[in-house]
C-alpha cells in the first residue's frame, strides 16, 4: 500500500495530467520528496526552502488540514494538495 | 567634469547591421506575450499567451547565446524560472530556481518571486544574475538551469539593515536590478527598494552603499547612507562610468569616479515633477536618456501627471528636458508604467516601448518623436524588453 497524493489543477502539468499519484513515506514531507523524484520541481512549488507550506497552498491528510510537512501519514493515507481561495 | 571612459566597440558592432525588426517580450500578471515587428517596426504580429495565468515579472534574452529566461510564479505556486533555448518555442523549468539557504531561524527567508534577470558579463557566457523579493541576489553558472545564493549580499552582516523586513513595495521589498560593468566582470551595481544602490568591485563578494546625495524623503534623515528606494539604475552603454537613476525621490546622474549623485530631475518642469519608475540611456549617446514621469504627490497616485502621458528626454545629461507626447491621449490618459515595462531597442533610430498596467503597449520608432499604440486588452503589464526579432 502507498500514500495517495491528489494533485490540484495547478500542478498537473508536472504529473502529465495525472490527478492522483502514489507516494512512499511516513510523513507528508517524505511523500512530497518521493513524488518530486518522479516529477522534478513539484515540491518547491508547494513547499518553500524553509520547509514551510506556501502561503496560498493547502495540504490535507485524511481530511484534516495540516500546517507543517512533518505530519505523519499512514500507508493508506490520502494527501490532498489544494490551491487556497486566497490565491489566484 | 568626469573623464569619459568609453567601452570599446567591437568589429561586429561597427559593421553595419541590416535591421530585422524587434520582438517585444511582454510579461504580465496573467502570462507572457511576444510582439514581433517587421524591419520598419510598424507592423506587429502577436504570439501568445504563453504560460497563461502565470505572473511573469521579467523575460530576458541573452544577447550572448540567445537563451530566454522567464521569471514566473502563479497566485498559488512558488516561484520558478522557465528557460528556452529555441526562441521561445519550448520551455523547461529551472532544475533549481533561486532559493535562500535553509536556516533554523523561525522566520527564515523564502523567495516569493524572482523580479529581475540579467545576463552576465560577456566573458562569462553561461552566467546569469537574478534579483528577488524578498531582496536576494542569485547567480547561475549553467545558463539558468540552476541557481545559487550569493552570500556576499544575502548573508552580508549588514543585510538586515540594508533590507529591513517590514519595508517594501506593495508586492514586497525588492532587489530590483543587477548591473555588470561591460569592462569588468567583477564590477557590479545593484538596486534595492529598501536600501538604495550598492556597488561591488569583487564580483559580488562584498558590497557598499552608493547613495550620496540621493534623497529619502520618507526617513527622518533625508540623506542617509542607505535606505533609499532606487527604482531603476542604468549604465550608459558607451560610457559605463555614467549611471542614471530614477529614484523614488527624483532623477539622478552619477559620473564615476565621483561618489555623489546629482539630482538632474530638478530641471524637470515643476508641474510634472521627476518621479517615475524607469530611466533609459540612449544606446550610443551618453548625454541622452528618457524617463516616464508619474505623479508622486499626495497619496502617490503613480499615474501620468494630470492624466496627460508623456515621455521626457534629455539630450544634455539632465541639464534640460523636453516633453515627448505626440500620439498619447491628450487627456484622461492615466498611465502607470512599471519599472521594467519601459524599454528601448538598439536600432537607428532608437525605438522606445512601454507597457501600461492597463494592458496597453505603446511604441515609438523615432526616439520618442511620436508614439503609437500597438496592443491593447492585455492583462496588467509587468515588463517589456525589446530584443532583435526572434
Amino acid at each position: 500500500m502507498s500514500i495517495t497524493v491528489f494533485i490540484p489543477t495547478q500542478l498537473r502539468n508536472y504529473t502529465n495530467g495525472a490527478t492522483q499519484v502514489p507516494a512512499e513515506g511516513t510523513t507528508v514531507d517524505e511523500a512530497l520528496a518521493d513524488i518530486d523524484q518522479r516529477y522534478p520541481g513539484i515540491r518547491f512549488r508547494v513547499v518553500d526552502e524553509q520547509n514551510r507550506i506556501r502561503q496560498h497552498m493547502r495540504i490535507y491528510v485524511d481530511g484534516e488540514r495540516v500546517r507543517e510537512v512533518g505530519v505523519r501519514a499512514n500507508p493508506k493515507s490520502e494527501v490532498h494538495i489544494f490551491g487556497a481561495l486566497s490565491g489566484g | 567634469m568626469a573623464k569619459k571612459t568609453t567601452a570599446k566597440k567591437s568589429k561586429a558592432a561597427t559593421k553595419k547591421k541590416i535591421p530585422r525588426g524587434v520582438t517585444l517580450l511582454v510579461g504580465t500578471r496573467k502570462g507572457a506575450w511576444f510582439f514581433s515587428s517587421d524591419a520598419s517596426r510598424k507592423s506587429w504580429r502577436v504570439d501568445g499567451p504563453h504560460f497563461l495565468g502565470n505572473v511573469v515579472n521579467h523575460i530576458v534574452r541573452d544577447p550572448r547565446g540567445g537563451t530566454l529566461l522567464m521569471a514566473a510564479k502563479t497566485g498559488h505556486l512558488g516561484p520558478t524560472i522557465f528557460r528556452s533555448t529555441d526562441k521561445g518555442k519550448n520551455w523547461k523549468e529551472a532544475a533549481r530556481p533561486p532559493a535562500f539557504h535553509k536556516t533554523s531561524a523561525v522566520n527564515g527567508r523564502a523567495v516569493d518571486h524572482s523580479f529581475w534577470l540579467s545576463p552576465g558579463h560577456a566573458s562569462e557566457p553561461r552566467v546569469w544574475w537574478a534579483g528577488t523579493s524578498p531582496p536576494g541576489l542569485f547567480v547561475s553558472t549553467d545558463d539558468g538551469v540552476s541557481w545559487e545564493s550569493v552570500d556576499g549580499f544575502n548573508e552580508n552582516p549588514m543585510y538586515a539593515k540594508w533590507n529591513p523586513p517590514d519595508a517594501g513595495t506593495p508586492d514586497g521589498a525588492l532587489l530590483n536590478q543587477v548591473l555588470i560593468d561591460p569592462r569588468d566582470a567583477g564590477h557590479m551595481y545593484l538596486a534595492t527598494s529598501t536600501g538604495g544602490v550598492f556597488e561591488s568591485r569583487d564580483r559580488a563578494k562584498s558590497w557598499r552603499p552608493l547613495n550620496k546625495n540621493v534623497e529619502a524623503s520618507f526617513m527622518p534623515d533625508p540623506y542617509p547612507e542607505f535606505g533609499q528606494d532606487a527604482h531603476y539604475i542604468a549604465l550608459s552603454p558607451m560610457m559605463p562610468d555614467r549611471l542614471y537613476q530614477q529614484n523614488h525621490c527624483g532623477i539622478y546622474r552619477l559620473d564615476r569616479p565621483d561618489e555623489k549623485w546629482e539630482r538632474i530631475g530638478n530641471a524637470m518642469p515643476k508641474a510634472v515633477g521627476d518621479i517615475g519608475f524607469t530611466i533609459l540611456p540612449h544606446p550610443r549617446e551618453p548625454d541622452i536618456a528618457w524617463v516616464f514621469p508619474m505623479d508622486g504627490t499626495t497619496v502617490w497616485p503613480r499615474t501620468s501627471p494630470d492624466g496627460k502621458p508623456a515621455v521626457y528626454r534629455t539630450r544634455d545629461a539632465g541639464a534640460t528636458w523636453e516633453r515627448q507626447d505626440r500620439g498619447f491621449p491628450k487627456k484622461q490618459g492615466w498611465f502607470t508604467v512599471k519599472r521594467q515595462a519601459f524599454c528601448r531597442d538598439d536600432t537607428k533610430p532608437v525605438g522606445l516601448y512601454l507597457g501600461t498596467t492597463g494592458g496597453e503597449v505603446w511604441a515609438s520608432t523615432n526616439e520618442g518623436t511620436r508614439f503609437s499604440q500597438i496592443a491593447a486588452h492585455l492583462p496588467e503589464i509587468y515588463s517589456v524588453e525589446a530584443v532583435e526579432r526572434l
